[in-house]
């Protein structure tokens, strides 16, 4: 292993750069190897940061509106922005993020360029109309003059009605990344072709089995909103089924969730062990976390419906059940991914109990954002494992408590965490050396306290019982009894920490807005592309985890058990009944 | 396929720790007595609410608090809609203490939230729907009753009250329009 020495980690290693006869060095990095995957990151990662740096500034104005501290807009506007912060982080932001993430890794490690140049621009076509058409329409809202808006969250359960547009942009956002992941299928179809009888390379093998996931998942979504809203919208048909669509939106709600996770789970399976200055513990146990993603991500989703009428307690009570068992691929990922630091640490110097920990490369941007990353994960696991108990969410559902999850997996687990690994692999597919390197290593110190901010407190504003998805959570009626602290000390931190996270955001994208236009191609980067092989490697592991298609199945079947009873239960009345028309009609 | 030993330790506390924490929610279930909303309440015409035609229902009554037909404890009938709950915004719903509370809620128009604030009292309220669940209330006392799930531009103002009274004081006229 020549290029295994655990302090190379900003070294060039062979792999990156080779020797010509003449003696000079010719730099191989990824965009120098496949400048067509290259460029489709590229795009993809900077549609994904546009997204990002509007969503987060919706997010300042809605951290110092709820809090009162500052409002400048109507309320009736919070509404509007809210629906934008969620659409363009949790669904733009992320899909196009992803969509980046995985065709870098799907090419680099299977050594395979995109196949169809027109999949891939069927597939950018479509996920960059299907946005802004959704974005469009939100925004739309913010103006009087225009016929047209979306305020119905991110969520949009009907009756709640947006303008169509808005239905036709969210569908073809996700028909775009189907067809994003036959491209990476293709790229995997060509490398088998090759290599008839070797092991998926670790990397394609997570991007394969997530999207497979996503396959299965997004078909709920994809029926709610083409088969009932959409032509609901258009006054094609005149109700729908709120609890059934609500339902399919579920089905799909809680395995977009991996969908998010899982990319954050691949950099911190194959990039920061290398970060670390070590190795990844064991590919197989890699292997057997995401197969069980694959076959458990989509039976859970009444766990978001414990509260909803109309489905029998027993139904619930399965899906919290597989909901626990998730947690067993997330606690194993907790294992290796401090194993493999820990060993990074040690290879570096590092001693002691803990004392190993200071061995890190703390000072450097990426290391130390998906450090971090996972750090935070941690806490939101646990703030999950409330959520997930049947009887104690109760008191926690639909209160400030949930954001508060949401913003340590979502906003901190795979934000921070793609933020991170961009510090990294943008330098790569770039060929561009990264700009305003100070600004960068800051940066996820910056996000990490705001969100310790703004997350604490949001938590237990939640056990108070205040709401979320509400502009001015202060009533004529009542007023809140925190439980611990006070609702004022609450509403500061939560100002003070969206603040930070939007200082955190503008810093991100300072650098990468640098780098892109200051930053000279073909200059030496700092980084390398070269990921060392695990302790224990795929040659050790049963072929059986390789087996896409028997995954799918147990998959399927486990879907068709968690959902028939119940979708039978709810159709039984008719598809759209008991119904609703449209509000506003 | 080599597992390191801690690995396999890791594993089995992790298994560990899942089958406790169904445990416990099985026995908050079954000692405490924590129920679900379930499918107990029924279906409803989203119409008839909205037109408050409660006659052509047998599942849902005119908005109020009834004494229980059986005579033991209270039922409460609420409609939720854009953007004041009926009974409970215009004027609060009036309960008695130590008596088994049957809520039923629905809406008559969107999809609404229904949670006694800083209470595990907490259901969604979607249209069609009607969330039937029992609460008993040990403690005299005031409630702020929110609607937290969104329901348009004026979410932010539906809010309303209820209050356990001492049953001396109870009266289910109170509070209702029946």
């Amino acid at each position: 292993m020549a290029t295994g020495h655990p302090d190379d980690t900003d070294a060039y290693s062979e792999d990156e750069y080779v020797e010509t006869e003449d003696g000079t060095r010719h730099r191989r990095a990824f965009v120098d190897r496949y400048p067509d995957a290259a460029r489709i990151v590229r795009i993809c990662l900077g549609i994904s940061f546009a997204a990002f740096g509007v969503g987060a500034l919706f997010g300042l104005i809605q951290a110092l509106h709820r809090t009162g501290v500052f409002r400048f807009i109507p309320s009736s506007d919070y509404y509007t922005l809210l629906t934008g912060h969620g659409v363009l982080l949790a669904l733009v932001f992320t899909t196009f993020g992803i969509a980046g993430l995985f065709q870098w890794a799907n090419t680099r490690s299977l050594g395979v360029s995109p196949q169809s140049s027109t999949l891939t621009a069927a597939w950018l076509g479509t996920m960059t109309l299907g946005t802004l058409l959704a974005a469009g329409t939100i925004l739309a809202g913010l103006f009087d003059s225009i016929p047209a808006s979306a305020d119905v969250l991110f969520t949009f359960y009907p009756p709640l009605k947006a303008h169509p547009l808005f239905y036709v942009g969210a569908a073809l956002l996700i028909v775009g990344s189907w067809l994003a992941g036959a491209s990476y299928f293709l790229q995997y179809r060509e490398w088998r072709s090759a290599h008839p009888d070797a092991r998926i390379p670790l990397q394609s093998f997570m991007v394969l089995t997530t999207m497979l996931m996503w396959y299965i998942s997004t078909l709920g979504v994809a029926v709610e909103v083409v088969v009932f809203l959409i032509p609901w919208s258009l006054g094609l048909i005149q109700q729908v089924d709120p609890l059934l669509t609500r339902t399919l939106f579920w089905y799909f709600g809680h395995p977009v969730v991996y969908f998010w996770l899982l990319p954050a789970y691949l950099i911190w399976y194959t990039v920061l062990p290398k970060l670390s200055g070590g190795r990844l513990f064991s590919d197989p146990l890699a292997r057997v976390v995401f197969v069980l993603f694959l076959i458990l991500s989509t039976p859970v989703g009444f766990h978001h419906q414990y509260t909803d009428p109309g489905i029998a307690s027993g139904y619930k009570f399965v899906a919290m059940t597989n909901t626990f068992f998730l947690l067993l691929p997330s606690l194993l990922t907790l294992f290796t991914v401090v194993a493999s630091m820990e060993y990074g640490a040690r290879q570096r110097g590092g001693s002691g109990y803990l004392g190993w920990l200071k061995a890190l490369p703390w000072e450097k941007p990426a290391f130390a954002g998906i450090a971090l990353s996972g750090i935070m994960f941690a806490a939101g696991g646990f703030s999950g494992m409330i959520n997930a108990g049947m009887n104690i969410n109760y008191l926690i559902h639909n209160t400030l408590w949930v954001p508060g999850h949401f913003h340590l997996t979502v906003g901190t687990a795979f934000a921070l965490t793609l933020m991170a690994v961009s510090y990294w692999l943008v330098p790569q597919v770039t060929g561009k050396r990264l700009q305003l390197y100070g600004v960068a290593s800051l940066q996820p110190y910056v996000w990490f306290v705001g969100m310790v901010l703004m997350s604490n407190a949001m938590h237990r504003a939640g056990l108070a019982g205040i709401p979320r998805r509400t502009a001015e959570p202060q009533y004529d009626q009542f007023s809140f009894q925190a439980v611990a602290g006070s609702v004022g000390e609450m509403r500061i931190q939560i100002a003070i920490g969206g603040t930070l996270l939007f200082i955190g955001a503008a810093m991100f994208l300072a650098v990468m807005l640098a780098t892109w236009t200051m930053g000279k191609p073909n200059s030496q980067i700092r980084v390398n592309g070269f990921i060392p092989d695990p302790m224990s490697g795929a040659t050790d592991s049963p072929r059986v985890l390789d087996n896409l298609k028997l995954w799918v199945l147990v998959a399927v079947l486990l879907v068709a058990l968690a959902y028939g009873l119940p979708l039978f239960d709810m159709v039984a009345d008719g598809v759209l009944s008991p119904g609703s028309p449209p509000v506003p009609a | 396929m080599h597992v390191h030993r801690f690995e396999k330790l890791w594993f089995g506390a992790s298994l560990v720790l899942i089958v406790a924490f169904i445990g416990t929610i099985v026995y908050g279930a079954i000692g405490p007595g924590v129920a679900m909303v379930g499918d107990d309440g029924g279906t409803i015409n989203a119409a008839t609410v909205s037109d408050g035609d409660f006659e052509e229902t047998d599942n849902f009554r005119s908005p109020g608090v009834y004494e229980s037909s059986d005579g033991e404890g209270v039922d409460v009938y609420i409609v939720a809609r854009q953007y004041l709950f009926n009974p409970g915004t215009a004027q609060p719903i009036e309960v008695p203490r130590g008596e088994e509370v049957t809520f039923h809620v629905t809406t008559a128009d969107v999809t609404h939230g229904f949670n006694l604030a800083g209470t595990n009292v907490n259901t969604m309220v979607i249209p069609g729907q009607i969330a039937q669940f029992d609460v008993t209330f040990e403690e005299t006392g005031e409630y702020g009753i929110v609607c937290h799930e969104y329901c348009g531009s004026g979410h932010h103002t539906m809010a309303g009250q209820l209050h356990v009274v001492p049953q001396s004081q109870f009266d289910t006229t109170a509070g209702g329009d029946n």
